[in-house]
């Protein structure tokens, strides 16, 4: 008996029990399908946060003043202050590495912005021209801060989309005057609207001049330098560099962080990861469930075929080949179960990504395998028992059997 | 070709050992024509699934066309039905499922023979059974004698060399019974050995050599009918399994 007739035959048996052969086709595609939606929505979730972090910027290295190792915890850091600030001269000097393309020092507070009798709290972030180009950021109208001496504290601004709105209204804001504390910056752009990204809202921020912001809030240290590097693979060594040029800046005491993008981002890439791989895996478990449905029903079909089982005996069919008729039926309905499932897991998942279109979902090719391997696995596996159990029947047992 | 040599076949019943056959001497011939007749229990069952292969003895040896089938093994057996054994049920055992003309095309899928063959085999056994018209019919749409019709083209599909027949006529009136029968003594006259086990003296009758068997042994074998009478009102169920 070859294979094509193997199957065939075995098609016809399940063709002969119809509710039975659907209900074992649903039970298994289910799981599949469950294993598909939801490590594609934990794909999805892996790939909206990258997807975030990259809009961040990209080869971006990150400087924080203060060290926030482990063991670096020293007493005044407790006491809420920071053994020496990241100053504009720091910053400026990263620039002499060969890997790094572009710095932008950050300063951030918050003011209140008015114009004529409307007024509101902001935040205020004071940088350079750069920033734009390093954070992706997207300029509405108007023009960014100007290039040039970073210590030049020219009364310039950049509105968030919503503060222009809430200020200005429907009147024209390029080239007014607003005040912010105790000193008037004329507006020269209007950054386009871009919603919140990783809890940090562009549009409802004033960006000023690094140095006016010093003046501002009457400090001279930097809350971050947003550090560019030349290329992916200039990473590392921007960061060596940084490291080693605030180093030596600050006399030999190591007493900034320098993180890199790519770390903070495979650390959640691990962590939503293990998580998809966790949440696939108790999908599996339906998978398995499943295949223990069809171990049962295939008993059930070995004792009811019980005389077709004698009878293919008595016409010269080995145990061999009644075993793998069985067989090939526990891999035909977990074949085609795992079929329907993955159509219907991949409908799952269109649907899921119509409703929430932010979210990248699809499935992972990986997952997809995997839920078809241990469905057929399953199916295989849970048939053994039974298969075994009808090519061993006493074919005149079997057929006295009525 | 078929000679059986003080065959013996007991099962154990609880902690006691039964006694079925009992040191059988049988030689059948090609184109011979062999009734079994008995009592319930006499162990012609039992002896025909033994020369059917289906069963094996406890002890004596057993050689079909010369060989001794009896130490093959199970694979090597089911060749051996496939090729050389016809089967012919009192319960027809159609697969239930299947058309008639996939019925009887089962043997021939089973020992591997090709699509093309296997159907010119099946539309001539149709023909030749007159079911032509009933190729496409489920054994629940057939009346009795067209099941058995079919059950015959079946164990004949492969051209065995023995066709063994428990009961045939056991479910049919004794119109289609007679048919039935005509049916399976054409096939004696192809030089086939057909062996069929009854407990109707009228059926049993018409074979040229005719076994009684009692309690395991074949105590009388005649040519003509004659025999011993039958108490056939104990005889019209199927004989019980043994074991």
């Amino acid at each position: 008996m070859n294979l094509v007739d193997t199957l065939q035959f075995a098609l016809g048996s399940l063709r002969g029990s119809r509710t039975r052969t659907l209900l074992m086709i649903l039970a298994m595609s289910i799981g599949v399908a469950s294993v598909v939606v939801l490590t594609g929505l934990g794909e999805g979730a892996r790939r909206y946060v990258v997807d975030q972090f990259s809009s961040l910027g990209t080869n971006l290295v990150i400087v924080l003043p203060g060290r926030t190792e482990t063991a670096g915890i020293g007493p005044g850091m407790l006491l809420g202050q920071i053994p020496r600030e990241l100053s504009l001269d720091d910053a400026q000097d990263l620039l002499r590495s060969r890997y790094i393309r572009r710095i932008a020092p950050l300063t951030v507070g918050s003011s209140q912005i008015s114009q004529g009798a409307l007024n509101r709290e902001v935040v205020v972030l004071g940088s350079t021209g750069d920033l734009l180009t390093i954070r992706h950021m997207e300029l509405g109208q108007g023009q960014f801060l100007p290039a040039g001496d970073v210590h030049s504290s020219e009364s310039v601004c950049v509105l968030g989309a919503k503060i222009r709105r809430e200020l200005f209204g429907q009147e024209q804001a390029i080239g007014a005057w607003v005040r912010l504390g105790d000193r008037r910056f004329r507006v020269i752009g209007v950054m386009a609207s871009q919603g919140e990204s990783m809890g940090f809202n562009t549009d409802e921020i004033v960006i000023v001049p690094v140095a006016s912001a010093h003046m501002l809030f009457n400090t001279s240290g930097l809350f971050r330098i947003l550090v560019e590097a030349k290329s992916r693979e200039a990473i590392e060594p921007a960061k060596r560099d940084a490291e080693e040029i605030l180093l030596r800046r600050h006399n030999g005491e190591r007493d900034v962080t320098v993180i890199t993008q790519d770390a903070v981002l495979a650390t959640f890439d691990r962590v939503l990861r293990a998580l998809t791989l966790a949440v696939g895996g108790i999908a599996a478990i339906s998978l398995a469930v499943a295949g223990i449905l069809i171990m049962n029903v295939m008993l059930i079909a070995v004792s009811q075929r019980i005389r077709e089982i004698g009878l293919l005996k008595a016409l010269g069919a080995p145990a061999a080949q009644i075993r793998n008729l069985f067989f090939a039926e526990a891999i035909l309905l977990s074949g085609i179960g795992s079929v329907v499932g993955l159509i219907l897991g991949e409908a799952g998942v269109l649907l899921i990504g119509k409703i929430y279109p932010s979210l990248p979902v699809s499935a992972p090719w990986w997952a997809v395998l995997a839920a078809i391997g241990t469905s057929l696995g399953t199916g295989i596996l849970f048939s053994v028992w039974p298969a075994r159990r009808a090519a061993q029947l006493d074919p005149v047992m079997a057929l006295a059997r009525s | 070709m078929i000679q059986l040599d003080k065959v013996s076949r007991s099962f154990i019943v609880g902690d006691q050992e039964v006694a079925a056959l009992r040191g059988i001497d049988l030689n059948i011939a090609a184109g011979d024509y062999v009734s079994i007749m008995g009592p319930s229990g006499s162990g012609k069952s039992t002896l025909l699934n033994l020369i059917g292969l289906l069963d094996r003895p406890s002890s004596g040896t057993y050689k079909l066309d010369g060989g001794n089938v009896t130490d093959l093994n199970d694979e090597q057996q089911a060749r051996v039905r496939s090729e050389k054994i016809g089967f012919v049920f009192q319960a027809f055992h159609l697969v239930p499922r299947l058309t008639a003309a996939m019925n009887i095309e089962l043997p021939l899928i089973l020992a591997g023979i090709s699509p093309t063959e296997r159907k010119a085999r099946v539309v001539k056994l149709l023909e030749n059974y007159g079911l032509t018209d009933r190729a496409d019919h489920r054994p629940d749409q057939l009346s009795g004698g067209q099941r058995q019709r079919v059950a015959i083209a079946r164990a004949t599909s492969m051209h065995p060399a023995v066709l063994l027949a428990d009961e045939p006529t056991g479910n049919l009136d004794q119109t289609t019974g007679k048919e039935v029968m005509n049916l399976l003594e054409q096939l004696v006259v192809q030089h086939v050995a057909l062996i069929v086990v009854t407990h109707d003296p009228v059926i049993g009758g018409r074979a040229q050599r005719q076994l009684h068997m009692v309690d395991g042994q074949i105590i009388s074998e005649t040519g003509q009918v004659v025999g011993r009478a039958m108490p056939a009102e104990t005889e019209r169920r199927a004989e019980p399994d043994l074991r």
